[in-house]
């Protein structure tokens, strides 16, 4: 007996599910908040939750509006600072990162820049804020985003977060700390993961009701498809309830 | 023997200290450590001054057309607010800002025409309300232009350069990305690994806003909650006026030493503006006023939007104290009190 959700509410569940007990895990706003928090209820109390700002383990009271204010260090272990915490990063301390993106290639290279042109864009997005920083120094790293063909791109606009660069072995040659990179990518149709040899997304399971079909469409670049792709276990009543009722009562980011 | 091996190592370390790369954003706020230690010297008094002044006053004679300057706290997080109307009212034109995680600050200026430049980590953004109407339209029409990128630790550790008096600080972030090809950086070898690595150069803004829950008369100054970036900001910035939520007796600042963030020697100005960070958070004394953001993002979609907004609280008021009347004065700020203590409900009118 499954209650109805969106694909928002869906994306949450699913990410929470990767998140384990006793790891670290630097978030930005939004959806990876309201995964965490959700993974803190259910299955990994003990979870760290880091804010670049400065805000280290807080118990999350509501859902946050800026990644640095008040929410972000309530009845937190430590009110510290940006340079504390991208140091922790650098450091080897966050196993986790959480990122958005507008556009996505299959390397896992990420776009929050630009639309369009650099210098006479057609769309100006926020740039990289922390998400460069994130994606260069957490050990992994976990994207979610709406997967169409304008977002899952064979060529992105503008690199402004690093997956795996150019394929196998570009992270290091780059200079970027080794073991690191993303990790899964969470669509409102599937999972992806990164086959480990070429470093190509790889699709790990669709989501109730999806094809393997749905999701090829809907992918600008050749996607490994496994032999075997599971489907998604959809989200349950006690998820869904903690999310509606305790983290996100108002809808602000799972929408009404 | 000894020497000579040095000299000759030292050599060898020098000659692989070559640039692998380099970005091609404009350097913006940089200087020779040795010309910064100069300004240190001679522009920052060390002795005890009552530098109290009405922020219009602090505004006129610490910020000029042209300078590149940055906002302390985050965006819309104990950023001082009362600074930037202050700045639009006087007409400051051609700033270029240290775009370090902006939001509603330099969403705001850029509406108010007193930034035509950025170095951005985060800006055209209002985080989980979304994207900014006013920043979008500047740079994609052309009025605004972004002339270098960089990531947030990117910039926290530009200006922790600063602050160490060096010229640079080396980092493993922005490797292998356009949003490094975009920024003022270098890569070079790393002469210990051999691994690339990246060289943030130093960032001195002409002119830093912090604001901050309470200082004394002189500019010793405590922060509530998480410091963000600015501890290496106040030490980074060519000018620093303080804007406070209250002056306190400076017994107070000396009976809790450990809770001093910023020391009166860097401090070039002290304005006493309660509220100074409203519409954004004050951790532990306001939460954000939602509703004024979402009247700010539905007027700002349109040029003539902004123009009714800066008429409504801008340019009708002569200081901070009129606008906080304007925008529901004692009420509303016992309300947003309330909403910081979680003990009204968060409402989000910007959704619909």
């Amino acid at each position: 007996m499954t209650m109805e959700y969106n694909p928002t509410e869906l994306m949450a569940c699913v990410a929470s599910r990767v998140l384990e007990d006793n790891r670290s895990l630097l978030v930005g706003t939004g959806l990876p908040i309201i995964a965490s928090v959700l993974a803190q209820r259910l299955h990994a109390p003990n979870l760290l939750i880091l804010f670049e700002a400065g805000g280290i383990g807080p118990r999350i009271p509501t859902i946050p509006i800026s990644v640095g204010d008040s929410r972000t260090f309530h009845r937190g272990v430590m009110a510290a600072s940006m340079d504390y915490v991208m140091s922790l990063a650098q450091l080897g301390h966050v196993d986790y990162g959480f990122l958005g993106a507008a556009q996505i290639d299959r390397y896992g290279n990420l776009n929050t820049t630009v639309i369009g042109d650099h210098d006479s864009p057609t769309v100006r997005l926020p740039g990289s804020g922390g998400a460069n920083d994130v994606g260069s120094l957490c050990h992994r790293t976990i994207i979610l985003m709406r997967h169409d063909t304008r977002r899952f791109v064979e060529e992105l606009d503008f690199l402004t977060t690093p997956g795996y660069l150019t394929g196998p072995g570009a992270r290091e040659e780059a200079g970027l700390p080794s073991d690191t990179g993303p990790y899964r990518v969470i669509s409102q149709l599937g999972v992806m993961g990164f086959d480990d040899e070429s470093k190509r997304m790889e699709l790990i399971s669709v989501h109730p009701g999806v094809t393997v079909e749905d999701v090829v469409e809907n992918t600008g670049f050749e996607l490994v498809i496994p032999r075997t792709v599971n489907t998604t276990e959809p989200p349950r009543e006690s998820e869904l309830r903690l999310l509606r009722e305790e983290i996100d009562p108002a809808g602000i980011v799972i929408g009404k | 023997m000894r020497a000579r091996e040095y000299k000759l190592r030292t050599c060898r370390l020098l000659g692989t200290m070559e640039v692998l790369r380099e970005g091609a954003g404009e350097l913006l706020g940089w200087m020779d450590p040795d010309e910064a230690r100069r300004w240190m010297a001679e522009k920052k008094s060390r002795g005890l001054e009552d530098k109290r002044m009405p922020l219009r006053e602090a505004v006129e004679r610490f910020t000029k057309d042209g300078d590149y300057f940055a906002m302390g706290g985050f965006g819309h997080v104990r950023v001082s607010m009362a600074a930037i109307y202050e700045m639009i009212r006087q007409g400051r034109r051609n700033l270029k800002i240290a775009a370090k995680t902006a939001v509603h600050d330099v969403d705001v200026l850029i509406g108010g025409e007193v930034v035509d430049t950025v170095e951005c980590a985060y800006a055209f953004g209002h985080e989980l309300r979304g994207l900014s109407p006013t920043g979008r339209r500047a740079v994609e029409g052309g009025r605004v232009k972004v002339v270098a990128e960089i990531s947030n630790a990117g910039f926290q550790w530009r200006f922790k350069a600063a602050a160490m008096g060096l010229p640079f600080l080396p980092a493993r972030v922005m490797l292998g990305t356009d949003t490094l090809r975009y920024s003022s950086a270098k890569v070079v070898e790393d002469p210990f690994t051999g691994k690339p690595l990246c060289l943030l150069p130093a960032c001195y803004p002409n002119f830093v806003f912090i604001h901050v829950h309470r200082c004394d008369r002189y500019g010793n100054c405590q922060v509530d909650g998480t410091i963000i970036e600015d501890r290496e900001l106040s030490m980074a910035a060519k000018r620093l006026i303080i804007t406070t939520e209250e002056i306190v007796d400076e017994e107070e600042i000396r009976g809790a030493p450990d809770r001093t963030v910023i020391p009166h020697f860097l401090v070039d100005a002290v304005c006493e503006v309660p509220y100074g960070s409203h519409p954004g958070n004050m951790p532990g004394l306001y939460y954000s006023d939602e509703e004024h953001m979402a009247e700010w993002l539905s007027l700002s979609r349109t040029k003539e939007g902004v123009e009714e907004y800066m008429d409504r609280y801008v340019h009708s008021v002569e200081e901070f104290s009129e606008y906080v009347e304007l925008v529901g004065g004692g009420e509303k700020m016992e309300y947003l009190r309330k909403l910081e203590y979680l003990q009204v409900p968060l409402e989000a009118p910007w959704r619909r």
